[in-house]
Parts: structure tokens; sequence; C-alpha cells
């Protein structure tokens, strides 16, 4: 009849194809899932304002953060990593984007944010056209799956003009 | 049972026959496998489709041995996306999430900067010598799925040829002497 390599075939191949359509089970039912995000932004002081040595702009701060990023987690969300990045136009360039603080969320229980940080990268423009700019602050998080699509979506959070002068 | 006696009979071309038909669906297997891996090509644009994350430097979100399935649409790059890249004079690519883009008014060209989730710092350090930023034309793909765990095979398999070969010898073997 049937030998025994034959069955062991016929049963890691089952066991492959159901484990492969509940991957994509998985991931497929993230569509129907919706998420709302909240939170604010806001920069409680300008720390440093310069204009570095190769003339580029530089600026670091201390903002204000309160995230709410609870309803992205379902049960095939593995992480959520989420930054705020600085968003800007200029005479030079169409879009900047410049991260300047991230983090990575492991669980629901931590997805709710308020804290006070540093920038962790400063905002570093290319030419020096930061004086009195004004300057969007968007959220933005990137779900990362246990396992299929990887989902991101973004929000506006608030923005502001940076001052006139260097400090 | 007459046509036990006929298979008897013909049991010399029976064997050039499974032998051939044995060589056809070697062919099959062979080139199916080319067919998927070609398709998946031409779907996601990108020349290598699918990777194997080979360093921690993504930990926890993407750990050695995962897989990612890679696209490179039109869309431009944008702050957040991890991409893979070639940086000039490394042969491996890295799998890094981009923290600051710039875009070009007029040409649209794009100069990225990238960092490993699990990094400290950002991967200046990592680009050819006096490179500040990446291109568009150093960027392979952005990950767009994830598959965890697969990707050890192909490691066990780099790292441990002997494992490659027996399995490669063992299969032909099956495929030789399996009699359907």
């Amino acid at each position: 009849m049937h030998s025994s390599v034959q069955r062991l075939n016929t049963l890691i191949t089952l066991a492959a194809v159901l484990l492969g359509a509940l991957c994509c089970t998985a991931s497929f039912l993230d569509y129907f899932h919706i998420h709302s995000v909240h939170g604010t932004a806001e920069v409680i002081k300008i720390k440093k304002f310069r204009k570095q040595l190769n003339g580029n702009d530089e600026v670091t701060m201390t903002l204000n953060l309160s995230l709410d990023l609870r309803s992205t987690f379902t049960w095939n969300t593995k992480q959520a990593f989420v930054f705020l990045a600085a968003e800007y136009e200029t005479q030079k360039n169409l879009v900047n984007q410049i991260s300047l603080w991230d983090h990575i969320i492991p669980d629901k229980e931590h997805a709710k944010i308020q804290t006070q940080v540093s920038t962790k990268y400063p905002l570093t423009d290319q030419g020096s056209n930061l004086r009195g700019k004004k300057i969007e602050l968007v959220l933005h998080w990137h779900l990362m799956p246990n396992t299929g699509r990887m989902i991101q979506d973004k929000l506006a959070l608030s923005h502001f003009y940076l001052p006139e002068a260097y400090t | 049972m007459g046509w036990i006696g006929d298979g008897l009979e013909s049991i010399r071309s029976l064997q050039i026959r499974q032998v051939l038909s044995q060589a056809v669906s070697l062919g099959m297997i062979v080139t199916s496998a080319l067919i998927i891996w070609k398709g998946l090509m031409c779907v996601t644009g990108s020349e290598s489709p699918v990777v194997v994350v080979l360093s921690g430097s993504m930990e926890p979100g993407f750990k050695r041995g995962d897989i990612l399935f890679l696209h490179m649409s039109k869309d431009p790059i944008r702050a957040g996306e991890i991409v893979v890249f070639n940086v000039d004079g490394r042969e491996i690519p890295i799998v890094h999430r981009v923290i600051k883009v710039h875009e070009r008014q007029e040409t649209g060209e794009i100069d990225v900067l990238t960092k490993g989730d699990n990094n400290f710092g950002d991967d200046r350090l990592l680009y050819a010598h006096g490179q500040l930023w990446l291109q568009q034309h150093h960027i392979m793909g952005r990950a767009v799925g994830f598959l965890p765990y697969v990707g050890w095979v192909t490691i066990i398999m780099t790292e441990k040829p002997i494992i490659k070969y027996l399995l490669i010898g063992a299969l032909g073997l099956l495929v030789i002497t399996s009699k359907e």
C-alpha cells in the first residue's frame, strides 16, 4: 500500500500547507482591523539651534508626547515601531522628513505613552533654511506582524515655527 | 490477467519510459521553481523578491533567519520604511529602516539615511567612505511582508555546505529510485 516515507511525505506536506494557510489567514484578518490612533506632541523648549560648520542648520529640542496606540494591536501584531518625524518643505527640497524620536512598543500594555523626551536625532537640514520655518510634527507607526503583511500609517499631530535667530 | 504478461514483455521499454518520465518530472520541478522566482521578480519589481535576515540589527522586529518579502514600486521612499540596500564595495545587502528623507524640488532625486532599530547610531559608518546619503539606485526594495524562521534553512545550508550536499544527494536518490 503506502510506504512509511509516503505517509511521512503526505503528513509533512499537509502540515506545511495548513501552517501556510493559517499564516495567510492571520495576515488577511488584519485588513478588517480598524484602528484609531490619537496623540499630541508639543515642543517645550528649543535647546540648541545653530549652524553646523558645514553650513547645515541643526536643532535639538525637548518634546512633550502623549500617544495612544492601543487600538493598533491585534493577535497578529509582534510589535509597533512608532516615531515622530519633523516634516517641512524648503526651496531646495520638496520633502524633508527627519525622525526626531522613535520607540518600539512590544505589547498593548505599553502602547499608551505619556512622556517628555529630548530629540533622539537632531533635526538637521540640507542647508540653512530652518530659521522661521514651519515644521509639521507627524506621528508614524509601523506594525510588524507575527507573519504576513506589514502595516504602516501616519497622523499629523501639530505644527510649530522655529525661531528667526540662532541660539 | 493478460496485461501482466504484456507488462512483463514490454518491461525494457517501460524502464526507458520511466527514466524519461522521471527526467521530465525532475525538469518540471526545477523549471517551476525558476518560473516562480522570475514571476515574483516581475510582480514585485525587485531584483531579489525575498531576502533572509542575516544580522540582529533590526531586533526585536526581525531576527536572524526571518524572511522578508520585498516590493519595489514607483512610490518614493519615505521615512519609516524598511529598505534593502546595497552599499558600493559591499557584497551583502543590508535591511534597515529609513530615518531621514530629503527629496529635491525639481528632479525628485532622494537622499536617504538609514538605521537599524537595534543599532545605537545611524548607518553612515556602514556606507562607503565619505558617503553621507543613500540614493535611489542603492535601494533594492522595501520590505512589505514577513515570515519568521523559514530563512534558517538557507542560513544552515550556506554555513554548513555538507548538509546542502547531503540533502541534494538524498533528494536525487529519492527521485531516481521512486517507482511512481
